[in-house]
C-alpha cells in the first residue's frame, strides 16, 4: 500500500507492509539524492524526524498496531549519528586533529578508498593478515598497536562516522587568551585600590576638620571673642588611680582576660588546623572528587588496607590524563577565578612523568613532584587509616571535612588528642558482621549493661593504643 | 605635661592595636604553625612522604628497588603484548571460587576503580563519559570484544592502550574479584546467566588477608 505526498518540495511515499507491520518512508526526489553524496546534508535528519513525527501522529490514530521503522535512503549521511558512533566506539583511541593511540582521523576519507575503509574498520586485523600493503604499512607505522574489530558497524554507520571526520576544527576557545592576559592577582589588586582610596578620603576629612577648627579660632580671635578654656578638673586617670576598688576590679579583669587569651594562644601552638600550603601542582579536589565524583579510594587506594592513605603516584594520574590533556573551556573559565591556568598545571604533570604529547609515549625523563605534606601527627602517636575507614566504617569527610569542595587542600580537624578522644567516646564500634568482635561484644555489653559499645568502652582511651 | 601623657597613652593604645593585628595576621595558612619543644614530634627515622637529601630526588616516596617482590606475590608470566593478551584471554582462568563475599567485594572495588569510566552497569557510560571528559569507553557486551576472566585480569595488570594499569591500586586477590564482577555485568548486559555463588562456608582455598596483600593460594 502506498501513500505519496509532496512536502517541502520533496516527494514522499509511505509504504505500509501489512505483513511485517512495517512502515517505510521513501524519498523520491532526485535532486536531493544528488546532493546527498556530499557530506554537507546535515539538516536532513531533523527534517526527517519532524516529518516522521507528523506521520506517526497521523497513523497512530487509525492504526495503532503499526510497528514502526524508518529506513533512510541509502545515501543519506548523518553526521550527528556519526558523531555519536565516533564518541562511543572510536574516541578511546582516535582524536580528530591529534594523534592518540591511533592516528588523527581528520579527513581520513581522502587517504583511502571507501571499500578499503569499510574492510579496515570492520576488522583491521583480517586486512593486515591478508597482506594488504596499505594495511600493513599503517599497522607497522603504529608499532603494531591493534585496532579493535567492529563487526557491529554497518557500511551506513561507517559512512556516518567518516562524514563526521570532516568536521572542521573549532577556533581556539576564547578563555585561553584571557588567562594569559589577566594578571593573576586581578581580584586582590582592585580590592587594594579601593582600600587605599578609602584611606585617602578619610585622611582628607581629618585634615579638613583640623583646618576648619583653625579658621574658626582665627575668626573668633579676630572678632575678639574669648574662647572659654574648660576649667581644670582632676584628669580621669588620676581619679581612677585614686579609687582603689576600681583598680582592683580592673586588675582582676585584665589578669583574667589576659590569661584567657594567653591560654588560647598557647593551646593553638602546634595545631595546624587550616594549614593549606602551596602545592607544586595546583591539584583541585573540587574538580576531581567533587564535580567528577572520583572516589577517594581511587587515588588514596591504600586507605582501605594500611596505616597511611598515601598520596597517589603519578602513574595513577596518567590513567585518566593520558586522555585528558586539556580541560573543557568551562573548567578553564572556573580556573581563572582562582588565578590558575589549569591546562598549564596538566603540562606540569606531563613534564613530571615524562609524557610526550606529540608522540603519545613516555620519554623516560621524570622529575619528582614534591607534594607538601599537610596532615602530620607527632612521631609518638599511632594512627591507622584502615582501622578507621575499613573496620570502623568512618567517612573520610568526618575527619578531613568537605574535601570535595576544596580547591586547595587544607587541614580541617585540629588533630589534637582531645579531638581523637572525643570521637572515641561518642562513636559506636561496628560489631555487626564482624566475627572478630562477637565474643568481646557479648562480654563487654554485659559488663557495661549497654547494647552498643563506643570505641572508648572497647579500650579506645588506653594510652598504649595511641602512644607507643 | 598633660598633652605629653595623652600622647604617650595614644602611642600605647596604637602599639597594642598594631601588635595584636600583627599577631593575628602572622597566622599564615601556607606555613605550619609553631611547635613547642618539638623534640619528640620529629621522628628519628625517615618519615613517610618526608623530604631528605639522602634520597635521589630528595623524596622518601620512591619506587621499590628493582626486583622487589611483595609478600604473597605470584609471578604473572603473560607479557604485555597483544599476543600476551590473546593468550591470557584463551587460557588464563580465575582461580578464585565464586562466593557471595567475593562478588560483593568485587562490586565494591569495581565501583571505586572502574565504574567512573565503564559505568556501574558496564555499559561504557560512566560519569566521566557522561560528562564527556573521556570518550569511547567500550561496553562489555560489544560483539567485537572477547571478554574473558583472563583477559580482564590481564587488562587490569597492564592496561590496554588508553586504559591504564590498575596493578598499583589493587592486589591479585582484588583483581580476580573485580574480574568476577565484570563477568557478571557482561552476563547481565547480554542476558545470560550470572555466576552462581558456591556455598559461603569458608571452604575457600584463598587467603582473604587483604592487609598483607596478594596471596592467592594454589589449588
Ligand atoms: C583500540 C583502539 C582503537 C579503536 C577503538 C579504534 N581504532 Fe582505528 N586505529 C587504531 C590504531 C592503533 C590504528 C593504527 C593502525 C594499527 O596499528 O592497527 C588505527 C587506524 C585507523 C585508521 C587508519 C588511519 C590512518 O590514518 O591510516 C582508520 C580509518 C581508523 N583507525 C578508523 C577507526 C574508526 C572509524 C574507529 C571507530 C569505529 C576506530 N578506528 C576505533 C586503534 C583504534
Ligand atoms: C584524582 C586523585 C585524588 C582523588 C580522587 C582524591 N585525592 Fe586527595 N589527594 C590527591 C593528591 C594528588 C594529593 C596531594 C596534593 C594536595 O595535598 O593537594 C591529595 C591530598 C589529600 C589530603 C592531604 C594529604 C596531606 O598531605 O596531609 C587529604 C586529607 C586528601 N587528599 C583526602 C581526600 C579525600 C577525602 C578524597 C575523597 C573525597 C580525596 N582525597 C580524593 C589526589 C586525590
Ligand atoms: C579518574 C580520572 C582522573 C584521575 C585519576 C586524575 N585526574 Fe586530573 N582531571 C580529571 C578530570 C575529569 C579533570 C577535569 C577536566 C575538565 O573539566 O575538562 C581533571 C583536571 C585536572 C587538572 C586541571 C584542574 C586542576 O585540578 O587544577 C589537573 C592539574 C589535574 N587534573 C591533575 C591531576 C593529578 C596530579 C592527578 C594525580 C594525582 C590526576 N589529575 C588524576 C580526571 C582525573
Ligand atoms: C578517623 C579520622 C580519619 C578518617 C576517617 C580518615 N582520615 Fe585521613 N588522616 C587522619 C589523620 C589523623 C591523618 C594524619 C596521619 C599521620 O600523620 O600519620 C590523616 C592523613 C591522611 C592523608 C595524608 C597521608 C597519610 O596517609 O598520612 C591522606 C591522603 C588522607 N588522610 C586521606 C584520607 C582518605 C582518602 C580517607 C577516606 C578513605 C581518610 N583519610 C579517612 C584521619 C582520618
Ligand atoms: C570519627 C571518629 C574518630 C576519630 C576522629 C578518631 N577515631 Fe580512632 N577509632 C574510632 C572508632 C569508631 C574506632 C573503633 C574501630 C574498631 O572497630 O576497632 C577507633 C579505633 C582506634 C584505635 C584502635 C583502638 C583499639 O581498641 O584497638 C586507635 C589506636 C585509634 N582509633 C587511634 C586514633 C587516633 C590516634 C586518633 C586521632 C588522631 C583517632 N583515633 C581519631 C573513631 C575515631
Ligand atoms: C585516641 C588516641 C589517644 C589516646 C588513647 C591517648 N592519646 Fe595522648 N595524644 C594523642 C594525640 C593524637 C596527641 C598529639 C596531639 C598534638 O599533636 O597536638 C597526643 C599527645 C599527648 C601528649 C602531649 C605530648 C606533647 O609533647 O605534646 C601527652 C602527654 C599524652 N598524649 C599523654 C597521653 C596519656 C597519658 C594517655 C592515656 C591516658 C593518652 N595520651 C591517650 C592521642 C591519644
Ligand atoms: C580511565 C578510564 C578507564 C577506567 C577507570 C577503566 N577502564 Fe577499562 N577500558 C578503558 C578503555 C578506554 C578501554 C578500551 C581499550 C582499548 O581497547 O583500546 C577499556 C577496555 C577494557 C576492557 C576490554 C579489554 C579487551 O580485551 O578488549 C576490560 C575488560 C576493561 N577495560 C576492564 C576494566 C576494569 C576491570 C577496570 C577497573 C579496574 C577498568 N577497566 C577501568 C578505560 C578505562
Amino acid at each position: 500500500m502506498y501513500f505519496c505526498a509532496v512536502i517541502f518540495g520533496t516527494k514522499w511515499c509511505v509504504s505500509i507492509d501489512t505483513k511485517s507491520n512495517q512502515l517505510r518512508a521513501k524519498l523520491m526526489d532526485n535532486n536531493i539524492t544528488d546532493r546527498m553524496e556530499k557530506v554537507h546534508y546535515r539538516n536532513l535528519p531533523s527534517t526527517l524526524s519532524f516529518l516522521w513525527l507528523a506521520l506517526v501522529l497521523t497513523f497512530s490514530v487509525s492504526q495503532t498496531t503499526l510497528a514502526t521503522t524508518v529506513v533512510l535512503p541509502a545515501q543519506a549521511v548523518d553526521t550527528a549519528a556519526g558523531e555519536a558512533l565516533f564518541k562511543a566506539n572510536c574516541a578511546a583511541c582516535h582524536k580528530l586533529y591529534k594523534k592518540a593511540t591511533g592516528p588523527a582521523l581528520f579527513q581520513v576519507g581522502d587517504k583511502y578508498s571507501k571499500e578499503w575503509l569499510y574492510k579496515w574498520i570492520v576488522n583491521s586485523q583480517d586486512l593486515v593478515k591478508s597482506g594488504d600493503a596499505q594495511a600493513v604499512a599503517v599497522f607497522e607505522a603504529n608499532n603494531g598497536a591493534v585496532m579493535t574489530a567492529f563487526p557491529q558497524l554497518s557500511t551506513a554507520d561507517i559512512d556516518n562516522i567518516l562524514a563526521y571526520t570532516y568536521t572542521p576544527q573549532k577556533a581556539p576557545t576564547v578563555p585561553t587568551a584571557d588567562v594569559t592576559a589577566v594578571p593573576t592577582t586581578g581580584g586582590g589588586l582592585s580590592n587594594d585600590i579601593i582600600l587605599v582610596a578609602l584611606a585617602l578620603v578619610f585622611l582628607l576629612l581629618v585634615i579638613m576638620l583640623f583646618l576648619v577648627n583653625r579658621t574658626l579660632r582665627h575668626i573668633a580671635e579676630a572678632n575678639g571673642v574669648v574662647v572659654e578654656e574648660t576649667e581644670k578638673r582632676t584628669p580621669i586617670w588620676k581619679a581612677f588611680i585614686q579609687n582603689q576598688f576600681l583598680v582592683l576590679v580592673a586588675a582582676i579583669f585584665l589578669l583574667l582576660s589576659g590569661a584567657y587569651f594567653a591560654y588560647g594562644w598557647m593551646m593553638q601552638v602546634g595545631v595546624d588546623q587550616g594549614y593549606a600550603p602551596v602545592q607544586p601542582i595546583h591539584y583541585s579536589h573540587r574538580i576531581h572528587a567533587g564535580s567528577n565524583q572520583i572516589d577517594c579510594n581511587y587515588c588514596h587506594s591504600s586507605a582501605r588496607r594500611s596505616k597511611h592513605s598515601g598520596i597517589p603516584s603519578l602513574n595513577v594520574c596518567m590513567n585518566c590524563h593520558k586522555s585528558i590533556a586539556e580541560v573543557a573551556p568551562e573548567t578553564l573559565a572556573e580556573g581563572q577565578e582562582f588565578g590558575v591556568d589549569y591546562n598549564n598545571e596538566i603540562k606540569k604533570l606531563y613534564t613530571a612523568v615524562g609524557w610526550d604529547e606529540a608522540s603519545q609515549a613516555y620519554t623516560g625523563k621524570t622529575e619528582p613532584v614534591k607534594w607538601v605534606r599537610i596532615h602530620n601527627l607527632p612521631d609518638f602517636v599511632y594512627f591507622n587509616h584502615s582501622q578507621h575507614v575499613t573496620v570502623a566504617g568512618q567517612q573520610c569527610q568526618t575527619c578531613h571535612g568537605p574535601v570535595q569542595e576544596m580547591e586547595i587542600m587544607s587541614q580541617f580537624a585540629p588533630l589534637t588528642m582531645g579531638w581523637c578522644i572525643t570521637c572515641h567516646r561518642e562513636t559506636n564500634v561496628q560489631v555487626e558482621d564482624n566475627a572478630y568482635y562477637d565474643k568481646i561484644h557479648e562480654e563487654l555489653s554485659k559488663k557495661y549493661g549497654v547494647d552498643k559499645l563506643t570505641a572508648a568502652q572497647m579500650g579506645g582511651l588506653e594510652c598504649g593504643k595511641c602512644h607507643y | 605635661m598633660k598633652t605629653i601623657t595623652n600622647m604617650k597613652n595614644s602611642f600605647r593604645i596604637a602599639f597594642v592595636i598594631v601588635a595584636s593585628i600583627v599577631m593575628v595576621s602572622c597566622f599564615d595558612s601556607s606555613k605550619p604553625n609553631y611547635q613547642y619543644m618539638p623534640n619528640m614530634y620529629k621522628p628519628v627515622s625517615y618519615e613517610t612522604y618526608g623530604e631528605y637529601e639522602i634520597f635521589p630526588g630528595g623524596l622518601e616516596a620512591m619506587l621499590p628497588a628493582e626486583g622487589t617482590i611483595p609478600r604473597g606475590w605470584q609471578p604473572y608470566d603473560y607479557p604485555n603484548t597483544t599476543e600476551g593478551l590473546n593468550l591470557a584471554k584463551a587460557e588464563l582462568i580465575n582461580p578464585l571460587m565464586v562466593t557471595d563475599k567475593s562478588l560483593a567485594n568485587g562490586k565494591q572495588l569495581y565501583d571505586i576503580y572502574c565504574a567512573l569510566c565503564h559505568g556501574v552497569n558496564g555499559d561504557g557510560q560512566g560519569i566521566l563519559v557522561q560528562r564527556e571528559k573521556i570518550l569511547g569507553i567500550p561496553s562489555y557486551a560489544d560483539p567485537g570484544r572477547l571478554i574473558t576472566p583472563g583477559g580482564i585480569y590481564h587488562v587490569q595488570m597492564y592496561g590496554l592502550n588508553s586504559m591504564g594499569s590498575y596493578a598499583s591500586q589493587t592486589n591479585e586477590l582484588e583483581r580476580w574479584q573485580i574480574a568476577q564482577h565484570v563477568m557478571n555485568l557482561k552476563a547481565t548486559l547480554e542476558g545470560t546467566p550470572l555466576l552462581a555463588p558456591q556455598s559461603t562456608v569458608p571452604t575457600e582455598t584463598v587467603n582473604m588477608d587483604t592487609a598483607s596483600g596478594n596471596a592467592v593460594a594454589e589449588h
